[in-house]
């Protein structure tokens, strides 16, 4: 079972590969894809999604907002 | 009742602004118009009307103030005098590029540089060719009275908001300065939020409602296409204006032999010219350019065909002569008559002139 | 938990707000004008001011600034934004107006009217991009560029006795009686951009409570500029740029 407790959805076509949500991210999530976007930039994704918490400091610091941060609720017995 | 005053030119051009409901007056103090913005001060207009009176660090910040307001619908202008109208060049071809409505007065002095602050009408190119850079025109208004200083606020006002424009009422310091009799119109009241959108369209930056798209104030457009097309749509917009805002006064043109044509204070005097010339029975007549842009080129034209010679008469080394011999085209004789650097020709030596090139000889 | 359990709409914690519109900026990847921007519009969807508000975007990068946030704008001519916010506040003092400034706008050809507005107490919000350099035109000196730092037009680097000194302008309009809120923030982490979204909320609360000119400076990167990564950039603005121009509050009235 993975431990993820939050995900980010990249909007890969908006995202111009300046990699500073890469070294914004806490739990070294995310990195640049080897694959290019229509406009030749290595987009942002998620590598290790299993780490993802959900903290947003991708989202607060992308330039061109075009990362959408996910949290799951905690579980509440 | 009719409200009679005796006034300055430059306190007319204030007391005007506020009886046509003007909304805001953003100036910097120079001689020969500081009477504006100390009449308009001394009358405190926010109190009564709501009308906005600021004093701005400079002619660069008044004309901006003037550009903010004037993209919020307003109806806001400036005055200056020569120098500072050239400061103010800037902000008038972003105002133009920008399609704004705005009233800017001209009490002109002698130029160039600091010049002198005797009057003079040295800066009619800068006022009817454009001025700052790019192709534009201001509508340009050439009050003779101080009656007419008052009377072209409202009709300035108008010009510009009907064509989203701005116009400039070129005066000089001797309109500004000298004292006539003034019938005042009675105060009207300035338009609403809701008014000015009614009449005018919703153009304006008044805060993007739900329902309309965000309105932008801009002159800037990087595809080249793109700004061809609105540079042919300000030229159509120029030769409405030639087309339908012409405005002229001829005087004892019917019969004349010769013509003067002069604006502002020169008409003043050449009128009295004309009165010295008939008396020595020279058949002489007098147009004079109300409106300096668009220019009154056709009433030029047919009478010159009427006559033997055209002086043009400037307080300036000969700038209108170029329009009046445009209009003309070569059908008969245009030359040019002027003193300048604050110096007032006198209607004798300009009947002299009038001799001397076509008369004589 | 599996991923798609996560990526639900009830589980969004944080998302591109609807004041922003959904053009792609015209920047250089990393610029920090898209974070302020994007601060900008959050705070004003937030404040619930989107109706109300009139931006003035300058001449510079920022200049199709009006193309990224849905509300009314003004383009101003170079460094007039505070006269042309000016003019729009004194007719309409129920709207809320900003005016969005980079260095050479602000502090060289605009200096007058920057301090003037603020010295008149301008029911306004200044928002100032310092990077030190001229982005648009391509990369020429400023006048916040440091000392010793290379541009376009001082390639060896700026030298004070030569090309003047770089101008602390915040420091000088803090000292004026017009302002009352001057701060300078920046973008370079999450906490420094959160931090520069609560100083711009309380710039645009000054205006709506009649305070007076709120100023907002945030150094940022112009990574093309200064021919680094984004990365680098962050990294050379900490070393350099923050010991001449120390974040925090200089004034809070």
């Amino acid at each position: 079972m993975a431990k993820a407790k939050g995900a980010i959805v990249v909007d890969i076509e908006k995202c111009k590969g300046c990699s500073v949500c890469v070294s914004a991210c806490p739990a070294q999530v995310i990195n640049l894809a080897a694959e290019v976007n229509d406009k030749g930039y290595h987009y942002a994704y998620m590598e290790n999604p299993d780490n993802c918490i959900g903290c947003a400091n991708c989202g607060v610091v992308c330039p061109d907002t075009c990362i959408t941060v996910y949290r799951a609720k905690p579980v509440t017995a | 009742m009719r409200e009679l005053k005796l006034m300055k030119g430059n306190e007319a051009i204030a007391e005007a602004a506020i009886r046509c409901g003007t909304d805001g007056y953003f100036g910097y103090p120079i001689t020969p118009q500081s009477e504006v913005m100390e009449t308009l001060m001394a009358e405190q207009p926010w109190k009564t009307t709501g009308m906005v009176v600021l004093q701005a660090e400079s002619e660069i910040a008044s004309i901006n103030m003037v550009y903010g307001g004037a993209g919020c619908g307003k109806k806001v202008m400036t005055s200056s005098s020569s120098p500072g109208i050239s400061l103010m060049q800037e902000g008038l071809t972003y105002i133009a590029g920008a399609e704004l409505p705005c009233v800017v007065v001209n009490v002109v002095r002698g130029g160039p540089g600091l010049g002198t602050i005797q009057p003079a009408q040295s800066d009619y190119f800068q006022a009817v060719k454009g001025g700052g850079h790019g192709d534009y025109k201001l509508i340009t208004l050439a009050p003779a009275s101080v009656q007419e200083m008052a009377d072209f606020v409202e009709l300035a006002f108008d010009l510009a908001f009907k064509y989203r424009n701005p116009a400039m009422i070129l005066s000089d310091g001797v309109i500004g300065q000298m004292m006539e009799k003034v019938e005042l119109k009675p105060q009207k009241p300035r338009m609403t939020e809701e008014e000015i959108i009614e009449k005018y369209g919703d153009w304006a930056t008044t805060g993007k409602t739900r329902n309309r798209n965000r309105n932008i104030i801009t002159s800037v457009e990087l595809s080249s296409e793109n700004m061809e097309n609105f540079n042919h749509k300000l030229q159509a917009k120029y030769k409405k204006m030639q087309e339908e805002e012409v405005r002229y006064e001829s005087i004892n043109c019917d019969d004349a032999e010769y013509l003067l044509v002069a604006y502002g204070s020169s008409a003043r005097i050449c009128q009295k010219t004309v009165e010295l010339a008939r008396a020595q029975g020279i058949k002489v007549g007098l147009l004079r350019p109300i409106t300096l842009f668009p220019f009154p080129e056709k009433p030029i034209h047919e009478l010159a065909k009427q006559t033997k010679g055209i002086l043009s008469v400037e307080m300036s080394a000969g700038q209108m002569v170029e329009d009046v011999k445009l209009s003309v085209n070569g059908i008969t004789p245009v030359e040019h008559y002027g003193r300048f650097g604050g110096i007032i020709p006198s209607p004798a030596e300009v009947l002299e002139a009038l001799k001397s090139n076509f008369l004589e000889g | 938990m599996d991923i798609k359990e996560i990526i639900k709409e009830e589980n969004i914690v944080y998302k591109k707000t609807s004041v922003l519109t959904d053009k792609v900026m015209h920047y250089c990847p990393g610029c920090t004008h898209g974070v302020v921007h994007k601060l900008v519009a959050e705070v004003i969807e937030e404040m619930g001011l989107q109706e109300k508000t009139i931006g003035v975007s300058p001449v510079g990068c920022s200049v199709f600034l009006y193309d990224y946030i849905d509300i009314d704008w003004q383009e101003a001519a170079h460094g007039r934004a505070p006269a042309l916010a000016t003019g729009i506040k004194r007719l309409m003092p129920d709207k809320v107006v900003f005016t969005y400034q980079g260095d050479g706008d602000l502090a060289a050809i605009g200096t007058a009217e920057t301090i003037h507005a603020c010295n008149r107490d301008e029911n306004i919000v200044v928002i100032f991009i310092n990077n030190g350099i001229y982005g648009m035109t391509g990369g020429q000196m400023a006048p916040t560029t440091l000392p010793g730092m290379k541009a376009s037009t001082c390639p060896f680097g700026r030298e004070p006795g030569q090309d003047g000194h770089p101008l602390k302008i915040t420091e000088i309009v803090a000292q004026l009686p017009g302002t009352t809120f001057v701060t300078r923030q920046a973008c370079h982490t999450p906490a420094a951009v959160r931090k520069t979204k609560k100083v711009l909320k309380k710039a645009f609360e000054n205006q709506i409570n009649k305070r007076g000119t709120s100023f907002v400076e945030v150094v940022a990167t112009c990574n093309s500029g200064w021919k680094m990564s984004p990365v680098k950039a962050n990294e050379w603005m900490e070393e350099n740029m923050f010991p001449f121009y120390p974040l925090g509050d200089i004034k809070d009235i």
